[in-house]
């Protein structure tokens, strides 16, 4: 059946002359390369359970009152999305662990994006010839955040409309045109009635489509240019040392595709995520009891943050306002993103390196782009931290003044330590032959018949 | 093209597997689908039984892992994995190829024929062009009102009586001191700009700024609770300190004194709502907010 399969096609595409040639196609076998397939099969599992979802969930704000098996909301005046979200939760059969995979998806996938991204910044992955692909995937973080956002703004729980609330906020404080776009791209004043729906279009068809094409772009590329690999025995910038893509590669990654959804299916089933029964329904008047203590999505933890720990600052004058949140909401993830858009460039600058690497760094080969990158983690980590102090102030009881006080300096000085340190270990590593996981590179010694000893 | 066999290059010293050790895997590869198996059946069975969530997914991942496991080990027999070497081949196109586009559309171009010249021609081209981008760009205006004095006052007008959320009329004597309502008022209780926290403190203890000193009847004074950091609802009051705290950022705002803030990222005082009590002893306003409520904005001046 598969020959006479394989002839219908090659009779009328021509496919077996690509596909011999892509079988044949050889992949490197370093672990790290999985990270970014991780993060496609995340974003085949949300795909898959976003559909599922879409069929139950109501992208709307008009009231209603609940009447689904959930006891302590019933009658509860609620838009009908957070009433759908309920009912896809406790009405709908296997309902829950659906919504639950899509959450925890969203969650890994990010994190994946992030990690992959780090692969590649740490060995030098993005030097040419690969500073599109590098483009293109910054472009693909910054979509699967605003995608994450989105979607979790849509239950219109207590918690999630706090975040479209803030999210409101950052839009009016741009300056000279925030009124515009925040009555725009929200539908008006903040709470309304548009932005549901508004949010519900980009979150299913719009973020998702453009995600799509710009991975199918990703891969077209990577498949163009194969792969970087790390430096070794018989590897150099003109050749490619790994296994082919059949059988070897495909099982391989047939099988991380597999495990990696077990693991979300455990998630889902096993780890509770976003219960927006316990939250309630979005009340702007009602934030005191519920919002202590809570907490975005991780991906969004580090702007949390940064709005928390910024001075109470802002700049007024000549009539106009320059609001506080424009500055850790707008301006710090607008230089963070051009930043990562100009690092190859910003890099190739400083180093004069204009050859193509097929052959990648170790992080130490590079000391100060290393340890740029470690003090850049060092920095968004504090951040991210930062966006739990009042958490932190409860569990160590300590005022959140001194909490919030503390990471003010700590935002600073640590990515300066992080930074200096990292620099002086890669050094000095760059020195030795050590390899973290091969154990320590010596010498073969030998002694001889007269008792001296020599280079075996 | 450079990924045809006869440049590969199986490595030496790549060893065969034992037969042995081929047994035990296919053993285990048995093992994983029979234990998949067993799980995808127990995952119907669950939801044919009503459904229950932890069983699911950890049924599903049971069935999902060990199909994975079995896959994995199967690669693993099959291929007893001798490294690959394949030469990469040129990236960039034959120098002819490059040069034959680079001419051809350069041609195209300066083939513009017309009395009017190439140049004139292509800048109407982008005239045209951007008159069109201009044009679209218009119905953008659809999709929100214009912000016009929205931002700068709420339903508050002088002698609305304060309601608390379920529409009760609030009274001078309504609260005890110490105590704190959410109000709106009165017709507009879902105007999330217009809420306002009102709470009572004894009276002599409240620091009125000049002109201020009659806005808190009784100890009932009224700020908006929309937070004027980022708008969360400032919900927490600390009594022992007269502080309201906004739960999101933490902005800490001084009730005795006019609401300043004391910590946090929030700038502004949270605007005050004039306060009077009518002939039947129930809070009125005396007109809007001092200030625009809510986060800061460009025109908020």
């Amino acid at each position: 059946m598969i020959k006479g399969t394989m002839r219908w096609l090659d009779d009328r595409l021509g496919t077996s002359s690509f596909t011999r040639k892509a079988m044949d196609k050889v992949f490197p076998d370093h672990w790290s390369f999985m990270i970014g397939e991780i993060a496609m099969y995340c974003l085949v599992i949300l795909i898959v359970t976003g559909v599922y979802l879409t069929f139950f969930f109501v992208p709307a704000s008009r009231e209603v009152h609940y009447e689904g098996p959930y006891a302590p909301l019933k009658g509860v005046a609620m838009s009908a999305a957070f009433a759908s979200t309920l009912d896809i939760s406790f009405g709908v059969r296997s309902g829950l662990v659906m919504r639950q995979m899509h959450h925890w998806a969203a969650l890994v996938f990010v994190a994946a994006l992030v990690v992959h991204m780090c692969r590649v910044f740490f060995t030098g992955g993005f030097r040419r010839p690969r500073e599109l692909n590098w483009l293109i995937g910054v472009t693909l973080l910054i979509l699967s955040i605003a995608n994450g956002f989105f979607g979790y703004s849509l239950l219109d729980d207590l918690l999630s409309g706090t975040g479209v609330r803030v999210a409101y906020s950052i839009a009016l404080s741009v300056p000279v045109a925030g009124e515009w776009l925040a009555f725009l791209f929200f539908g008006g004043e903040f709470p309304n009635t548009e932005f549901i729906t508004r949010f519900f279009v980009l979150h299913v068809l719009l973020l998702p489509a453009l995600i799509v094409g710009l991975l199918t772009a990703h891969l077209a590329i990577l498949w163009r240019q194969k792969h970087t690999q790390f430096k070794g025995p018989g590897r150099t910038e003109t050749n490619i040392v790994g296994s082919r893509l059949w059988p070897s590669y495909t099982l391989k990654s047939i099988g991380l595709f597999l495990l990696v959804t077990a693991v979300l299916a455990g998630l889902a089933g096993l780890a509770q995520i976003n219960p927006v029964w316990l939250y309630g329904p979005y009340d702007p008047a009602q934030a005191a009891a519920a919002t202590t203590g809570s907490q975005p999505d991780w991906y969004v933890g580090w702007l949390d943050g940064a709005l928390r720990i910024m001075p109470a600052w802002e700049f007024r004058g000549l009539g106009h306002t320059v609001a506080n949140p424009f500055f850790p909401g707008m301006l710090l993830p607008g230089l963070t993103f051009v930043g990562l858009y100009l690092w190859p460039f910003v890099e190739r600058r400083f180093t004069k390196d204009t050859a193509a690497h097929n052959l990648l760094d170790r992080p130490r080969d590079a000391p100060v782009r290393t340890a740029l990158g470690a003090a850049t983690l060092a920095f968004y980590g504090i951040l991210t931290v930062a966006g739990g102090n009042d958490v932190l102030a409860a569990m160590f009881g300590v005022a959140p003044e001194t909490i919030t006080n503390m990471f003010r300096v700590l935002v600073f000085v640590l990515p300066m330590s992080v930074f200096f340190v990292t620099r002086s270990a890669c050094r000095s590593l760059k020195g030795t032959n050590a390899h973290p996981t091969e154990g320590v590179v010596g010498h073969h010694l030998r002694r001889t018949a007269v008792g001296s000893y020599e280079e075996a | 093209m450079t990924e045809s066999d006869a440049d590969s290059v199986v490595e030496p010293g790549a060893e065969p597997v034992p037969a042995s050790s081929d047994r035990a895997t296919e053993r285990n590869i048995a093992v994983s689908l029979v234990v998949s198996t067993l799980a995808a059946l127990g995952l119907a069975m669950v939801y044919i039984g009503g459904g229950q969530a932890q069983a699911e997914g950890a049924l599903l991942m049971v069935a999902l892992g060990g199909l994975g496991v079995a896959v994995i080990l199967w690669a693993r027999l099959l291929v007893p994995g001798p490294e690959i070497t394949d030469e990469r081949g040129e990236t960039g196109s034959p120098a002819e190829d490059a040069e034959a586009v680079e001419q051809n559309i350069e041609e195209t171009l300066d083939d513009a024929p017309g009395e009017m010249g190439r140049r004139s021609v292509l800048r109407l081209f982008w005239v045209a062009l951007g008159s069109l981008g201009l044009a679209a760009l218009f119905p953008i205006r659809s999709l929100g009102p214009s912000p016009g004095r929205t931002l700068l006052t709420t339903a508050w007008k002088e002698g609305l009586r304060l309601i608390d959320q379920e529409g009760r009329l609030v009274r001078v004597d309504t609260l005890v001191v110490g105590g704190t309502l959410t109000v709106f008022p009165e017709g507009a209780e879902k105007a999330a700009d217009a809420q306002a926290v009102l709470v009572r403190v004894a009276p002599g203890l409240i620091r009125p700024r000049p002109g201020r000193e009659d806005w808190a009847p009784e100890g009932n004074i009224a700020y908006s609770k929309v937070c004027t950091h980022v708008g969360c609802p400032v919900g927490l009051y600390q009594e022992d300190s007269h502080e309201l705290v906004c739960p999101c950022h933490q902005s800490t705002f001084d009730v005795l004194d006019g609401a300043r803030p004391r910590f946090g990222p929030a700038t502004r005082a949270l605007p005050q709502l004039a306060l009077d009590v009518d002939r039947d002893g129930f809070l009125v306003a005396r007109g809007d907010f001092d200030q625009p409520v809510g986060p800061g904005f460009w025109n908020l001046g």
